[in-house]
């Protein structure tokens, strides 16, 4: 089958119902039958805009999450002598104070991540701008920090911040900006890049994973970036130029030669037309499908729209807005071949899950804790290179995961929890067929439901078995609760549901 | 719907994918998946040789579990931590080196040749952060490397090599998530608290959904035909029909779920002690037995965060430890599986040779490694590192971790090591016996 690798947009009379959910479930986390008929009104260009544009949307009813900043400090310099004193003379009493006041403050800490997660996992529930989540989490997983390295939550919310604010703005800002986020900078040790003692970690990440992509530098210009970086460094909780360690020096850093500082470095970086790439490469693996390594050369119909995603970033000089609008509105976006064949991220499926059914959101602890077992803690990527995506997300015991999360949404049962009973349900699916017009058969709620919640049409052998299920249950219409709930356990376990 | 194109479990299980190959015409999501991902085989046979990783988590205190009791700078450094020589399980004299007085177990395996201890185990440039030196020791990678494992990374060269498919139960890992060191490229570890938890909880709300579950996942027939065209239709880049690639996912679940439990059903043939590590392998010995074509098991201890008060829970851990080694060799000598199973237990870091002032120790360097099994070389491997001459209060190290990883993956696992560890070549520690 050919597919569509044009960047025109599609024709307006095309975009149906299905595919503003396609749009809904890729610019955000999918959402009700009335939201995506509510974007289908808007037509494929007021949809498209309505989502990128999102400053318009007022969002004031988000709740704030206030962290104490100096809970994480450095002791200050008498603090540090008198801990010092006592642990050489042996006074062991202050020691254990000191001791005592440091766990303190990093339990803490930690309790202070947990709740972070867990706001930010609210932010993406009940938003009424979830592009500007989805592209939150996108750069989280492209400037990747992780707070088990940071070891400071208010440092990773402020990054949180820094990410949230040019989400969809410039890629340059966020370039420039993240060489100099605190948090960042701790994760990757840029503190202790000096010009005597140059650490290269910064430097290197700054060209391999967040601008250039492996493969398109040398070891001498991370080398010489390193330089450029030194310096940049952090006191207390901001950002802290220090002249005094900063390599002034003249630096050659991919050819161009200049007494560079970190922004002439990261301008270096911009204009190569491997940025770009790489960042379409990015968006489009964020948005669009789940393509293997960009390094893989072969030119494929993905690369080509990569490409051209390239030459539209430069040609907006890394404005993001321009660049989504054009996205989203293309042909190649709406293919058949690209709908509901992309896997769900944990953070998508779970979010998404609620956000179309409208489920009580339990207990947000066991949510945090799923999406570490699925494979996606919030805050704390794998590595610095993020999160691989795709069919990474999917093993035999996440798969299980993922469909145990969904039940629980549904019906507040946990795997191990014996005492369950369906008093626990505490959610009336019935709302989920207001808008089923005609008789209540066990056909058309399948249909309905079906619909609701998988991307693209099912396979008619699998909505058979699902009938035939229910057919062994049910005498004609369906206007129990409870055989809602059973079809929507059995659909959310579906491989299907695994994919948007 | 045709009975004879639904792969029961029990076909799926009992031929494997060879089942599926003669079903060629069938319009199977099997089929279509094969056909895109190449020859189909079998990762590992249930003779295959095996590896079993035990993390001590929290940076094992090394000096206070091999203790160098001949050197007064040891009781010097530790004046309440420092254990009596006369409590001391003896090993060699000669070096003035033994266990802590807990490890009876670890005694017993070395008194019968089936223990090596690699002394003075580290790398350059130690990083004291807990998870910063485990990403350390997970991928190989001084720097904590790009989110691919040690692990992972020799399962998929090893794939590669045979030209064989990654199974479900390739690696498994014991706990609430696959530990980095297991994440490969293609090899992706199955991990576990417990054996019912690898299961979809919904079958126990009405007993009509279990069937119906079945019936969704199981089939084969059921696959929807856009996603064939889609494998076949993008080249490279893109890796289409992801709906055949979880629906193949969710049948090697259902399979791999059904053997792990029944498996871990069948009790142990030899008495196992309390404790979570011996509970882990145990699951592991009876997993091995029941023939999974497993490669590797990872098992974690954690609590070794020694920093105040050390005395008794460290004692504690190292007894635990000690009696689940033991009791894992003695079970599989029992079920005849000793002869292909490789045990090595590592912890991030050792601790600091000098105790702090709360009885307890600081973050350090360089710590033991062990090794368990007849294939092992056994006793003792290197120096103790200088109590004197250290670094910033540390043990300076002699063996790099990787020189013990690379003997393990070239000379037991027969993978070469250099593609699991970035690419570089590192002498072999010598833990492996000749010829094996």
């Amino acid at each position: 089958m050919a597919i569509n690798s044009r960047l025109s947009p599609l024709p307006e009379a095309d975009f149906d119902q299905t595919k503003a959910k396609h749009l809904l479930n890729r610019a955000g986390f999918g959402g009700t039958r009335h939201q995506t008929r509510a974007l289908a009104e808007m037509g494929l260009h007021g949809a498209v805009k309505y989502l990128v544009d999102y400053e318009s949307i007022h969002a004031s009813k988000l709740t704030k999450l206030e962290i104490d900043p100096d809970n994480i400090r450095e002791f200050k310099p008498k603090e540090r002598r008198d801990f010092r004193k006592a642990r050489r003379s042996g006074d062991n009493e202050t020691v254990k104070k000191f001791q005592a006041e440091i766990r303190k403050r990093q339990v803490q800490d930690r309790q202070d991540v947990q709740y972070l997660i867990q706001w930010w996992l609210g932010q993406m529930l009940i938003t009424p701008r979830p592009l500007e989540e989805k592209l939150t989490l996108l750069w989280h997983g492209h400037f990747a920090s992780r707070y088990r390295n940071v070891r400071d939550a208010y440092l990773m919310q402020q990054q949180n911040h820094f990410l949230r604010k040019h989400a969809n703005g410039s890629f340059a800002d966020l370039a420039h900006g993240i060489i100099r986020n605190p948090a960042m900078i701790k994760f990757l040790n840029n503190n202790t890049n000096k010009k005597q003692k140059p650490n290269e970690n910064l430097a290197r990440e700054l060209m391999e994973l967040f601008t250039l992509g492996e493969g398109h530098y040398t070891e001498q210009d991370i080398k010489q970036g390193a330089k450029a970086l030194t310096g940049y460094t952090l006191k207390d909780n901001d950002f802290k130029f220090n002249k005094k360690q900063h390599d002034q020096g003249k630096k050659t850093i991919l050819g161009q030669t200049g007494q560079f500082d970190g922004d002439d470095f990261v301008d270096i970086l911009l204009q190569r037309d491997d940025c770009p790439r790489f960042v379409a490469y990015k968006i489009y693996k964020h948005f669009v499908a789940d393509v293997d390594d960009q390094t893989n050369g072969e030119q494929t119909q993905a690369m080509t729209v990569i490409n051209a995603l390239a030459q539209l970033i430069r040609q907006h000089d890394y404005q993001l807005k321009p660049v989504l609008m054009t996205l989203f509105q293309s042909q190649h976006f709406y293919d058949t071949t690209i709908i509901g064949n992309k896997i769900k991220s944990p953070t998508q499926l779970m979010v998404g899950t609620v956000r179309m059914l409208n489920t009580p959101t339990r207990d947000i602890s066991i949510i945090t804790g799923a999406n570490t077992m699925m494979g996606q803690t919030l805050f704390n990527p794998p590595s610095v290179a993020g999160w691989d995506g795709g069919q990474a997300w999917i093993n035999t015991s996440t798969l299980y995961v993922r469909q145990n999360v969904a039940t629980y949404f549904i019906t507040g049962k946990l795997p191990f929890e014996d005492d369950w009973t369906s008093d626990d349900v505490n959610y009336d699916p019935m709302f989920l067929l207001d808008d089923l017009e005609g008789s209540r058969t066990i056909q058309a709620v399948v249909d309905h439901l079906l619909d609701l919640l998988l991307a693209s049409d099912v396979h008619p052998q699998r909505r058979e078995s699902l009938i035939a299920a229910m057919q062994e249950h049910v005498d004609s219409t369906v206007d129990d609760p409870v055989v809602v709930i059973a079809l929507l356990l059995l659909i959310t376990v579906m491989p299907e549901y695994q994919l948007c | 719907m045709s009975e004879q194109i639904a792969f029961t479990r029990r076909q799926f299980m009992q031929g494997s994918l060879a089942v599926v190959s003669t079903l060629h015409s069938m319009p199977t999501f099997l089929n279509g998946a094969a056909h895109a991902a190449g020859p189909v085989g079998q990762s590992g046979t249930a003779d295959d040789r095996v590896l079993v990783v035990v993390q001590l988590s929290g940076g094992n205190d090394g000096l206070n579990t091999v203790i160098p009791y001949g050197q007064g700078a040891y009781y010097d450094a530790r004046p309440r931590l420092a254990i009596p020589e006369k409590k001391i399980l003896q090993l060699n004299q000669d070096q003035e080196i033994g266990l802590h007085t807990k490890m009876t177990g670890m005694k017993e395996l070395y008194d019968s040749g089936l223990l090596s201890i690699v002394q003075g185990v580290g790398y350059p440039n130690p990083n004291r952060s807990h998870f910063a030196s485990m990403d350390v020791w997970h991928t190989g990678d001084t720097r904590g490397g790009h989110g691919v494992g040690w692990i992972g990374a020799a399962l998929d060269e090893d794939l590669t090599k045979r030209q064989i498919q990654a199974q479900a139960t390739t690696c498994i890992s014991i706990g609430q998530t696959a530990p980095l060191a297991t994440h490969g490229k293609k090899v992706k570890a199955i991990a576990f608290e417990s054996a019912e938890l690898f299961r979809w909880a919904g079958q126990d709300i009405h007993p009509a959904l279990g069937p119906a579950y079945d019936q969704i996942n199981r089939r084969g027939e059921l696959a929807p035909e856009v996603t064939l065209e889609v494998s076949g239709g993008i080249s490279g880049g893109v890796t289409g029909g992801q709906a055949a690639f979880v629906m193949r996912t969710a049948l090697h679940g259902q399979v791999a779920s059904d053997r792990i439990r029944a498996a871990v059903q069948a009790g142990p043939q030899t008495r196992f002690p309390n404790g979570s590590l011996a509970d882990q392998l145990k699951m592991v010995a009876a997993m091995i037995r029941a023939g999974l074509p497993t490669r590797v098991y990872y098992v974690a201890l954690g609590g070794f965060d020694t920093h105040a008060g050390q005395e008794f829970p460290h004692g504690n851990n190292l007894r635990l430890f000690s009696e689940a080694m033991l009791a894992f060799q003695k079970e599989l000598k029992a079920i005849g599986h000793d002869e292909r199973v490789l045990t090595m237990a590592f912890s991030e870091f050792g601790r600091r040779v000098g105790q702090n002032a709360s009885n307890g120790t600081d973050h350090g360097c360089a710590g033991p490694m062990f090794l368990v099994g007849p294939m092992v070389k056994p006793g003792i491997h290197g120096k103790q590192p200088s109590l004197t001459k250290l670094d910033q209060g540390d043990l300076i190290y002699h063996t790099d971790f990787r020189s013990v990883y690379a003997a393990v993956l070239d000379r037991w696992m027969k993978i070469n090591s250099a593609k699991a560890l970035n690419g570089k070549t590192y002498r072999h520690a010598n833990v492996i016996r000749a010829n094996v």
